[in-house]
C-alpha cells in the first residue's frame, strides 16, 4: 500500500476507472500533456491516449455540456473544471439539463457524469481561484454533491461519482490536495454515496464539517480533548443529499452541534443542517446551534485569505459557546 | 496590406416560391416522385396537427403550444435526411423532424399540455428531449458527436436553434470544437427571422448566419428554408460528410416564422401584417404541391383525400392525448435518481399523501 497526497488519490482513482471501463473518458482545460494545473490528471493521457483524456477548447459551459451530450449517448465524462471562479458558466448546464435529464424523459435517458472541480482558499492563488461553492450546486435538484477530505475518501469517493449513473459535481479542497499523504489501497473499492463519515466520537458536542475545514475542526477537537471536551467529529463528504440519519443519531446523543464550513455563512450548506436539527432534534438540544464559517463577502485576495477562512482559533471559540451555553 | 483569408457562402435552392425549378439537375431522392409525395404528406400533416394544436390550447386543452407554421420545409428535410442512428437535439418546434423520427404526436401534446411523459417519446430512444434554454442543445450535440466519434461509430448528431441562438455563447463555442475536433455533426440554424419580437437585424450585422461558421473554420452552407428539396439536399450532403468523418457543419435554413412565437405571443405588436402576407405566398407547401401538380403526380381530388386522412390520424391523436389524465403525483420523484436518496424518498410519501388527500 502506498501513502500518496489527496491529489495523487484522485489520479489513482481516474486510471483505475480509466483503465477498467472503456465508457470512461476525461475532459478538461490543460488536463492531457500537461496532466491538470493541480497534476491531478498528471500521466493520464500518457498512459490511456489522447482520445481518452481530452484537453478541450478553453470554454466551462462547453466542457459541462459536452459531457452531458456524452454521458446520455453512453459514456462516462469526467470533466475537470480548471479553477473554482471558473465553474458559474457551467451552471445552466448542469442545473437545466444535467440535474433534470432523467425526470424529464421518465428515465429515457440519463446523465453519468463527474464534474470535477477545485474548491476553496488558502493556497495564495489570484482572484477567482479560490471560492466555496458547493451550496450553489447542493440547491440542485438531481445532482450529488460530494467533497472529500482525506486521501482515501477522494479515493474512495471519485470512484463511487465516476460509477453512479447520475450527474456529480465532486468539489476539491485545495488546501488538502498536498497537506498530507495517507495509505490508500489502489483496489478499485469505492465508497458508499449519500453518507456521511464520522472521523471521531465524542459525546459532548457534535461537530460537522467538510472539505478543508475538517482539518481545524480535527485540530481543535484534539485540543479541547485536552481540556477534558469530548468532541464528536462528522465529514459531511455528501454535501447533497445530506445523510441526516447520522447527524442526528449524534445531535440526539450529544445535544451540542456545531457546524463549520469555509463557505459564506448566507444560505450557506451549515443553514440546511442547522434548520432540519431543529425541525427533528430540537429537544435533544443543550445549546443553540453554531455555525462557524466564512463571511459573506467574495473571498478576499490572498493577504486577507487566512482571515476569511476560519482558523483553528475561530473554531475552537465557536465550540466553546456551545459547550458553554 | 494583403489578404491573408477570403470566405464565401453557398446558397442553395431547387424550388422557388412559385414552384418552378432554379436548377436543371435535380438530386437523385427528388428525380423519386414517391420521395417527393411522402415528404409533402408528412408537411401537410404536420400542417393539420400544428393548426390542431393551436386549437387545443384557445380551447383551453394545452398550456402554451409554440407553432411550427412555416417550417415545415426545414422541419421535414431534416427529418427525411437523417438515419434513425443519428441522434436529433431539437429545441421545442421541430414536429415534422420528429414525426419523421417516429414521435407520436400525442406525445408533443402531452408536453405542451405539462405532461413529463412527453419527453419519454416514441421514435430512436436516443434523440435528446425538447431544450427550452435557447441554444445550450448545441452543447450536447457536440458531445454526442464526440461520443461517436471515439466509438468510431457512422452516426451524426444534428442540433436545431433559430436565429436568435445566434447569438448565444453556447452556439459559438460548440461550433468551435466541433472544428477543432472534426467532429460528426450538422448544426442548424433555423433562420426564421424573428426571435419572439426582436427581428434578425437587430440580433446580427452578419449579411447570412452562415457565416457565422466561418470563425469556426468549418463550412457553412445558407438554404432555401421553404424548399424541401434544397433542405434535404444540404442536410444529405452535410450527414453524408459528417458520417464519413470530414467535419461539421452549419445549415441556415432561411425561412419565416409565420405563426406568433407561441400562443402566448402576439406577433402583431411588433410587425407589419404585409410582412406576414409577403411570407405566405413564400411558404413551403405552396410551392411543392404546384410543382408535384405540374409534374402529373397531385391534383385537388389528392389533396382532399390527404386533408381528410390528416385530419382524422391528428383527431385520433388528440383523443389519446384527451385520455392521458394527470400523473400519479409520485412520479415527480420517481425519475430523479436511479438510487432515489433518502430524502427524496420521504417527500415522495408525503407528496403521495397530500396528493391522495387534497388531489
Amino acid at each position: 500500500m502506498a501513502k500518496v497526497t489527496m491529489v495523487e488519490a484522485i489520479t489513482l482513482a481516474m486510471a483505475y476507472e480509466l483503465e477498467h471501463d472503456p465508457s470512461v473518458v476525461v475532459l478538461g482545460e490543460d488536463v492531457g500533456v500537461n496532466g491538470g494545473v493541480f497534476r491531478a490528471t498528471a500521466g493520464l493521457q500518457q498512459r490511456f491516449g489522447k482520445e481518452r483524456v481530452m484537453d478541450t477548447p478553453l470554454a466551462e459551459a462547453l466542457i459541462a455540456g459536452m459531457s452531458i451530450g456524452m454521458a446520455a449517448q453512453g459514456m462516462k465524462p469526467v470533466a475537470e473544471i480548471q479553477f473554482s471562479g471558473f465553474i458559474y458558466p457551467t451552471v445552466d448546464q448542469m442545473i437545466n439539463h444535467a440535474g433534470r435529464l432523467r425526470t424529464r424523459t421518465r428515465g429515457r435517458l440519463h446523465v453519468p457524469m463527474v464534474l470535477r472541480a477545485p474548491s476553496g482558499g488558502g493556497i495564495h492563488a489570484p482572484e477567482h481561484h479560490s471560492e466555496s461553492n458547493e451550496a450553489l450546486f447542493a440547491h440542485m435538484p438531481g445532482i450529488r454533491t460530494l467533497m472529500p477530505s482525506s486521501p482515501a475518501r477522494a479515493y474512495g469517493l471519485l470512484l463511487a461519482a465516476i460509477r453512479d449513473p447520475d450527474p456529480v459535481v465532486f468539489l476539491e479542497p485545495t488546501r488538502l490536495y498536498r497537506l498530507n499523504k495517507q495509505e490508500v489501497e489502489d483496489n478499485g473499492e469505492a465508497l458508499p454515496l449519500d453518507t456521511c463519515f464520522v472521523l471521531r466520537e465524542g459525546e459532548d458536542v457534535t461537530l460537522v464539517s467538510w472539505g478543508a475545514m475538517l482539518h481545524e475542526t480535527l485540530q481543535a477537537a484534539a485540543k479541547l480533548a485536552e481540556e477534558g471536551a469530548s468532541c464528536e467529529v462528522i465529514d459531511l463528504a455528501s454535501v447533497s443529499p445530506i445523510d441526516f440519519e447520522t447527524i442526528l443519531e449524534s445531535v440526539e446523543k450529544t445535544g451540542r452541534l456545531a457546524i463549520i464550513h469555509e463557505a459564506p455563512k448566507n444560505c450557506g450548506v451549515g443553514a440546511e443542517i442547522a434548520a432540519t436539527v431543529a425541525e427533528k432534534a430540537i429537544y435533544s438540544l443543550k445549546a443553540p446551534i453554531e455555525r462557524v464559517t466564512g463571511y459573506d463577502i467574495p473571498m478576499p485576495l490572498f493577504k486577507l485569505e487566512h482571515d476569511y477562512i476560519p482558523g483553528m482559533e475561530r473554531v475552537i471559540q465557536g465550540i466553546r459557546k456551545v459547550l458553554e451555553a | 496590406m494583403k489578404t491573408v483569408a477570403s470566405f464565401k457562402i453557398q446558397y442553395s435552392q431547387y424550388l422557388d416560391a412559385e414552384g418552378k425549378l432554379t436548377q436543371k439537375k435535380l438530386p437523385g431522392f427528388a428525380e423519386n416522385r414517391d420521395e417527393l409525395l411522402k415528404m409533402y404528406r408528412m408537411m401537410s400533416f404536420v400542417r393539420v396537427f400544428d393548426t390542431k394544436a393551436i386549437a387545443l390550447q384557445r380551447t383551453g386543452q394545452l398550456g402554451t403550444y409554440a407553432s411550427c407554421l412555416g417550417h415545415e420545409a426545414t422541419h421535414v428535410g431534416i427529418g427525411a435526411a437523417m438515419k434513425p442512428e443519428d441522434v436529433f437535439f431539437p429545441m421545442y418546434r421541430e414536429y415534422g423532424t420528429q414525426f419523421w423520427r417516429g414521435v407520436k404526436p400525442r406525445e408533443v401534446l402531452l408536453f405542451w399540455g405539462g405532461d413529463e411523459r412527453g419527453n419519454n417519446f416514441s421514435g430512436p430512444q436516443h434523440d435528446f428531449a425538447w431544450a427550452v434554454p435557447i441554444a445550450t442543445q448545441c452543447h450536447h450535440a457536440a458531445g454526442a458527436a464526440m461520443a461517436f466519434k471515439l466509438r468510431k461509430e457512422k452516426r451524426a448528431a444534428v442540433s436545431v436553434i433559430g436565429d436568435g441562438g445566434t447569438s448565444q455563447g453556447d452556439f459559438y463555442e460548440s461550433l468551435n470544437v466541433a472544428g477543432a475536433w472534426r467532429l460528426p455533426a450538422v448544426f442548424v440554424v433555423s433562420n426564421n427571422q424573428w426571435a419572439i419580437s426582436v427581428p434578425l437585424s437587430a440580433q446580427t450585422a452578419c449579411e447570412t448566419l452562415a457565416q457565422k461558421a466561418i470563425a469556426a473554420g468549418i463550412e457553412g452552407i445558407q438554404v432555401d428554408g421553404n424548399d424541401i428539396i434544397a433542405v434535404r439536399d444540404i442536410m444529405e450532403y452535410s450527414l453524408d460528410k459528417a458520417r464519413s468523418g470530414k467535419g461539421p457543419t452549419l445549415v441556415e435554413a432561411l425561412t419565416y416564422r409565420i405563426s406568433d412565437h407561441t400562443t402566448a405571443d402576439d406577433a402583431s405588436r411588433y410587425r407589419s401584417k404585409e410582412e406576414v402576407e409577403e411570407a405566405k405566398r413564400k411558404e413551403p407547401l405552396i410551392r411543392i404541391r404546384k410543382y408535384l401538380t405540374d409534374i402529373g403526380a397531385w391534383d385537388q381530388k389528392k389533396e382532399d383525400k390527404l386533408l381528410a386522412e390528416c385530419t382524422q390520424q391528428v383527431d385520433a391523436e388528440v383523443e389519446l392525448y384527451r385520455g392521458s389524465g394527470k400523473p400519479p403525483v409520485e412520479t415527480m420523484f420517481d425519475h430523479m435518481f436511479a438510487n432515489l436518496p433518502e430524502g427524496l424518498i420521504a417527500q415522495r410519501k408525503a407528496a403521495a399523501e397530500e396528493g391522495r388527500q387534497h388531489g
